[in-house]
C-alpha cells in the first residue's frame, strides 16, 4: 500500500504545464508586442489571484483591501527606483520585502477584527494607504509620477527588449507565486490551514497555532502583491493614487475571477482569470455592463456552486491538476474483523 | 473659536455617520452579517430622493416618505430573495454576495446617472442658521443630528420594548430556538434588512442635501460606518452614536490642521482605538 | 383506540452524512404522556428535534392529527400546537425572565395557558419576571424553558431531558408540577435518563437503542428485565 499525491491527471498537467512554460519563456520570439503585454497582464492576474484566494479561500481571511499592497507595492518600487536610484531589478525584490514588513503591523492591528469586520478593515488600511500616497509630494502626490525615460531604459535599451523583461519578470513572478501557493499548501503549515478552514475548532484542539498560522499567510501574501503591484507599474510606467489603489481593478475583478474559477482550489484562480479575459477581450466595449454582468455571474456562482467552475469540473471528473490531496494506491481489501 | 466650532461642525456631522453606521450595526446584532453593499445602498438612496424630488418637483425631505418605504422593500426583497441563502456558519459567502451586489449597484448607477456629481437641493433651509456665542449652527446640519439621536432612540426603543425587537435579539441569540417559538426565521431577518434599508434611506437622502455625491462614494460611506460602529463597541446603538461623533470630530479636527488631513484623521483615530481598545469603547457584545 | 395525534412511521433522521435515527414508528394518543428511554447518543434528542422541525425528514414520516409534517420548518411546526422544551433549556438570554415567557406565546394560540398561570405554576418566576434569564439557577431556568413551551398553549409538548444536571429536589419539584401542565388533555413525550421516574409519570413507554425503537410497552406493566434489554441490547 502506498500513500500517494500525484494522480495520472496531475502528473499529465505536469508535463504539459512544463511545456507551457517552455512554450511561453520563448514567446518574445513567437508573439506580437500587443500579444506579449495581454499573456503579461493575464500572468499578473493569476497571481493576484492565487494570492488572494491563498488568503480567502484556504486561510478563511477574507480580505477586500489587497489593492493596499498592490499600491503599496507599486509606489515602493517608484520610490526605490526613482528617488534611491536602486536598479529595477533589485527594486522589484525591496518593494516586496517593504509590503512585508509593512504588513506586520497592520496585520497585528486588523487580526484584532474577527470574521466579517476583518474584510471591512482591510478596506480601511487601503484607504489610509491611498490617503497617505495622494499626501505624499516625491511621488507626485494626488496626480502621482511617470518612471523617467532614463530609469525605464536601464532595464534594456531596446523597447523589444524591455517588453521582453517585463514580461519574462510578469512570467516569473506567476511561476513564483503558483509555486509558492503550491508549496505552502503542501508544507506542514499547509496543512494547519486546511485543517483551519474545515474546522477551526478542530484545528485549535490539534494544537495548530491560528493566529500564526494566518499571520504567517497574511505577511507572504502581502510580499508577493506587492511584488505583484510593482511589476504592474513597471508596465505601466506611470502611477496615481487612484490608479494604484483601484477597488476595481486589483480586488473587485480579482474576487471574481477566484470566485468563478473556484475558491479553493489552486486550479481555479488560473481558470478564472482566463475566462475573465477570454470575457474582456470580447466584451470590453461594453464597459460598465462588463462589470455589472460579472458581479452577477459571481453571485450566481456563490449561491449555485460555491466551489466555482473547478468544482464542478473536479465533482464531475475527480481531476486534481496540482496534486494536493493525498491519495491511497495499492490497498488491498482487507476482511474485517 | 474656531477649534470649538470645527468641534461642534463634527459633532453634528458625526450623526450623519452614525445614521451610516446604524443599520450596518442592526443587522450584524440581528443575524451577525457584515453587508459591504450597505454604502452603496446609501447612495442608492440618495439617488432615489433625488430622482423623487426633481420627478415630482418636491423637497427632498419630503421625499423621505416615499425613499423610506421603498429602501425598507427593497430590503426585505433582497434578504429573502438573495441574503437568506448566504447564511450560516461561513462568512465567505454573505461577504462575496454582498461585495458583489456593491458592485452591480456601484455600476448600475454608473450607467444611469453617469459619474457627475449630484446634489439635492434643499432651498433655504441649506444656508439658515443660528447663531448662539459667537457659534455658529447651521439649521440643516442640526435638523440632522436630530434626527440621528432620534433613528438611534428610537431603533433602541424599538429593540428593547417591543415584540419585534423581543423576536429580534431572540434570533440573535438562538435561530433555531427562536425558530422553535414559532418565528420564521426567514422573515425575522428579512424584516431586520428592511429596517436597516429604511435607515439607509434617511442616511442617503441626508447625504444627498448635505455633499455632493456620485456613484464610487459608497465605499468610503461603509467605512465611515463601520467605524463608527466598531469604535462604539459591537451590538451597542448609543456606542455607534458616540462612534459616529469621534469620526466626526476627528475628520472636523484635522481638517482644521490641514484641508487634506480631514479624511485620514478619522481613520488615524479609528485606527488607535482599535489599537488601543480592540473591542470598542463600549462593548455590548461578542464579534 | 382513539386516532393518535403524533405517529411516526418508518422515520431515518440524519444530520448531515450521519444518520441518527432507523425506521423509527411511534405513536402518541389524545392526552397520553409517553416516555422515551435510551442510552446516551441512542437517538431521543434527535427525534424530538425531528418532530419539533428543527431536522427535515421525508414529509410522511411524521404525521400530526393525519397532516404530512416530516418537511415542514420549526415555526410551522410550533404553530400546529407542538412545542419543545429543548435539551440544556436553551433559553435566551438577551431576554428577561418575563420576555422568556412572552415569546414563547407569541404564536398567540388559545387556550388555558398564559403569564399569569404560569407565575400560579411556578411562583418564583413571578418574582424573578425582570432578571435576565442567565441570572437564575438551573432549576429555575429549566421552569421557564417549560413555562415558555406552556405559553403556545400546545396540544403536544416534547420534554428533553427536563432534569439533566438538575439537584434532586428541584427535579422533585418539577415532577410534581407535571400533573398540573398534562393531563388537561395536553398529550406529552418526556425524554428521561432516569427510567423510574419516566416510568411512573408516563402511561406508555418506548425505548431507543443506536436510533431503533427497541421497545414499547405499557408503562406500569414493562419488566426490569426487558428494559435493560432494551436499553444496552443484551
Amino acid at each position: 500500500m502506498q500513500v500517494t499525491r500525484s494522480s495520472p491527471a496531475s502528473r499529465a498537467a505536469a508535463v504539459i504545464g512544463l511545456l507551457i512554460v517552455i512554450g511561453l519563456v520563448a514567446a518574445p520570439w513567437w508573439a506580437g508586442r500587443a500579444d506579449l503585454r495581454l499573456m503579461g497582464e493575464i500572468f499578473l492576474y493569476v497571481s493576484l489571484a492565487t494570492l488572494w484566494n491563498l488568503l480567502a479561500g484556504y486561510a478563511g481571511l477574507v480580505s477586500v483591501g489587497q489593492q493596499a499592497y498592490v499600491g503599496f507595492g507599486g509606489y515602493a518600487f517608484f520610490a526605490l527606483t526613482m528617488l534611491a536610484g536602486i536598479p529595477i531589478l533589485l527594486a522589484l525584490p525591496l518593494a516586496a520585502v517593504a509590503g512585508a514588513l509593512v504588513a506586520i503591523p497592520v496585520a497585528t492591528l486588523i487580526f484584532r477584527l474577527r470574521g466579517a469586520y476583518f474584510a471591512i478593515g482591510t478596506w480601511v488600511v487601503a484607504e489610509v494607504f491611498r490617503l497617505i500616497a495622494a499626501q505624499t509630494p516625491a511621488l507626485g502626490g494626488g496626480s502621482g509620477a511617470s518612471l523617467s525615460a532614463d530609469i525605464v531604459k536601464t532595464l534594456a535599451d531596446s523597447r523589444d527588449l524591455r517588453e521582453a523583461i517585463a514580461f519574462w519578470l510578469a512570467l516569473g513572478v506567476m511561476i513564483l507565486t503558483v509555486g509558492a501557493a503550491f508549496l505552502i499548501l503542501r508544507s506542514r503549515r499547509g496543512l494547519a490551514l486546511t485543517a483551519i478552514r474545515d474546522n477551526e475548532l478542530a484545528a485549535r484542539s490539534l494544537g495548530i497555532d491560528i493566529w500564526r498560522t494566518k499571520f504567517f499567510v497574511y505577511v507572504v501574501t502581502a510580499g508577493m502583491t506587492s511584488l505583484v503591484g510593482g511589476l504592474i507599474f513597471l508596465q505601466k510606467l506611470r502611477i496615481s493614487p487612484d490608479a494604484a489603489f483601484s477597488a476595481n481593478d486589483w480586488t473587485a475583478f480579482v474576487i471574481f475571477i477566484v470566485v468563478i474559477g473556484g475558491i479553493g482550489t489552486l486550479e481555479g484562480p488560473i481558470l478564472g482569470t482566463l475566462i475573465f479575459f477570454a470575457l474582456r477581450e470580447t466584451m470590453a466595449e461594453l464597459g460598465t455592463i462588463y462589470l455589472i454582468a460579472l458581479g452577477v455571474v459571481a453571485i450566481a456562482v456563490m449561491l449555485k456552486a460555491p466551489t466555482g467552475l473547478w468544482g464542478l469540473i473536479r465533482a464531475r471528473t475527480g481531476a486534481e491538476l496540482f496534486p494536493l490531496s493525498r491519495r491511497v494506491t495499492g490497498l488491498a481489501p482487507m476482511s474485517r474483523k | 473659536m474656531e477649534w470649538v466650532n470645527a468641534v461642534l461642525q463634527g459633532t453634528l456631522l458625526g450623526g450623519l455617520y452614525a445614521l451610516f453606521a446604524a443599520g450596518l450595526s442592526l443587522i450584524f446584532g440581528v443575524m451577525r452579517l457584515v453587508n459591504i453593499a450597505h454604502g452603496d445602498l446609501i447612495v442608492l438612496a440618495a439617488y432615489l430622493g433625488l430622482t423623487i424630488a426633481v420627478g415630482l418637483g418636491i423637497h427632498p425631505l419630503l421625499a423621505l416618505a416615499i425613499v423610506v418605504p421603498v429602501m425598507a422593500a427593497l430590503g426585505y426583497a433582497l434578504q429573502r430573495g438573495i441574503l437568506n441563502r448566504t447564511m450560516g456558519d461561513d462568512i465567505l459567502p454573505p461577504l462575496l454576495v454582498t461585495f458583489g451586489l456593491s458592485v452591480i449597484i456601484q455600476n448600475a448607477l454608473l450607467m444611469g446617472f453617469s459619474a457627475d456629481p449630484q446634489k439635492l437641493q434643499a432651498g433655504d433651509l441649506e444656508t439658515a442658521s443660528l447663531t448662539a456665542g459667537g457659534l455658529t449652527i447651521g439649521v440643516l446640519p442640526f435638523l440632522m443630528f436630530a434626527t440621528s439621536v432620534a433613528v438611534i432612540g428610537g431603533l433602541q426603543w424599538m429593540f428593547y420594548h417591543t415584540a419585534l425587537g423581543r423576536a429580534f435579539r431572540a434570533t440573535s441569540d438562538r435561530q433555531d430556538v427562536a425558530q422553535l417559538m414559532g418565528l420564521n426565521r426567514a422573515h425575522v431577518f428579512g424584516l431586520a434588512m428592511a429596517l436597516s434599508l429604511a435607515v439607509t434611506g434617511i442616511a442617503g437622502v441626508f447625504l444627498g442635501i448635505r455633499t455632493s455625491f456620485d456613484p464610487s462614494i459608497g465605499g468610503s460611506r461603509l467605512i465611515f460606518g463601520f467605524e463608527a460602529v466598531i469604535i462604539g463597541g459591537l451590538g451597542n446603538l448609543w456606542g455607534t452614536l458616540a462612534g459616529g461623533v469621534i469620526i466626526g470630530i476627528a475628520q472636523a479636527v484635522g481638517g482644521q490642521i490641514h484641508p487634506s488631513l480631514q479624511l485620514l484623521a478619522g481613520h488615524i483615530v479609528f485606527l488607535v482605538i482599535l489599537a488601543v481598545r480592540p473591542r470598542g469603547l463600549f462593548p455590548k457584545m461578542e464579534g | 383506540m382513539p386516532d393518535p395525534v403524533l405517529s411516526l412511521s418508518d422515520l431515518d433522521a440524519r444530520y448531515g452524512d450521519f444518520q441518527a435515527l432507523y425506521g423509527v414508528t411511534a405513536h402518541v394518543e389524545p392526552g397520553e404522556v409517553v416516555a422515551m428511554i435510551g442510552a446516551n447518543g441512542a437517538g431521543k434528542t434527535t427525534l424530538m428535534r425531528s418532530i419539533a422541525g428543527l431536522i427535515r425528514n421525508a414529509p410522511e414520516a411524521i404525521r400530526w392529527k393525519g397532516q404530512a409534517i416530516g418537511r415542514l420548518r420549526a415555526d410551522q411546526v410550533a404553530a400546529l400546537g407542538i412545542a419543545l422544551v429543548p435539551e440544556g433549556r436553551l433559553l435566551f438570554p438577551s431576554l428577561s425572565v418575563e420576555e422568556n415567557l412572552v415569546i414563547g406565546g407569541q404564536l398567540k394560540r388559545p387556550g388555558p395557558w398564559n403569564l399569569s398561570r404560569v407565575y400560579d405554576l411556578f411562583p418564583i418566576l413571578q418574582e424573578r419576571r425582570n432578571q435576565q434569564s442567565t441570572s437564575l439557577s438551573g432549576g429555575q431556568q429549566q421552569m421557564v424553558a417549560i413555562g415558555r413551551a406552556l405559553m403556545s398553549n400546545p396540544e403536544l409538548i416534547l420534554m428533553d431531558e427536563i432534569s439533566l444536571g438538575l439537584a434532586p429536589v428541584i427535579i422533585k419539584q418539577i415532577y410534581e408540577a407535571l400533573p398540573g401542565i398534562v393531563g388537561q388533555g395536553m398529550s406529552a413525550i418526556i425524554v428521561e435518563q432516569d427510567i423510574a421516574k419516566a416510568l411512573s409519570v408516563s402511561a406508555r413507554v418506548y425505548c431507543l437503542q443506536e436510533g431503533r425503537i427497541s421497545l414499547e410497552g405499557r408503562s406500569d406493566s414493562v419488566s426490569r428485565d426487558a428494559i435493560s434489554r432494551a436499553y444496552f441490547g443484551m
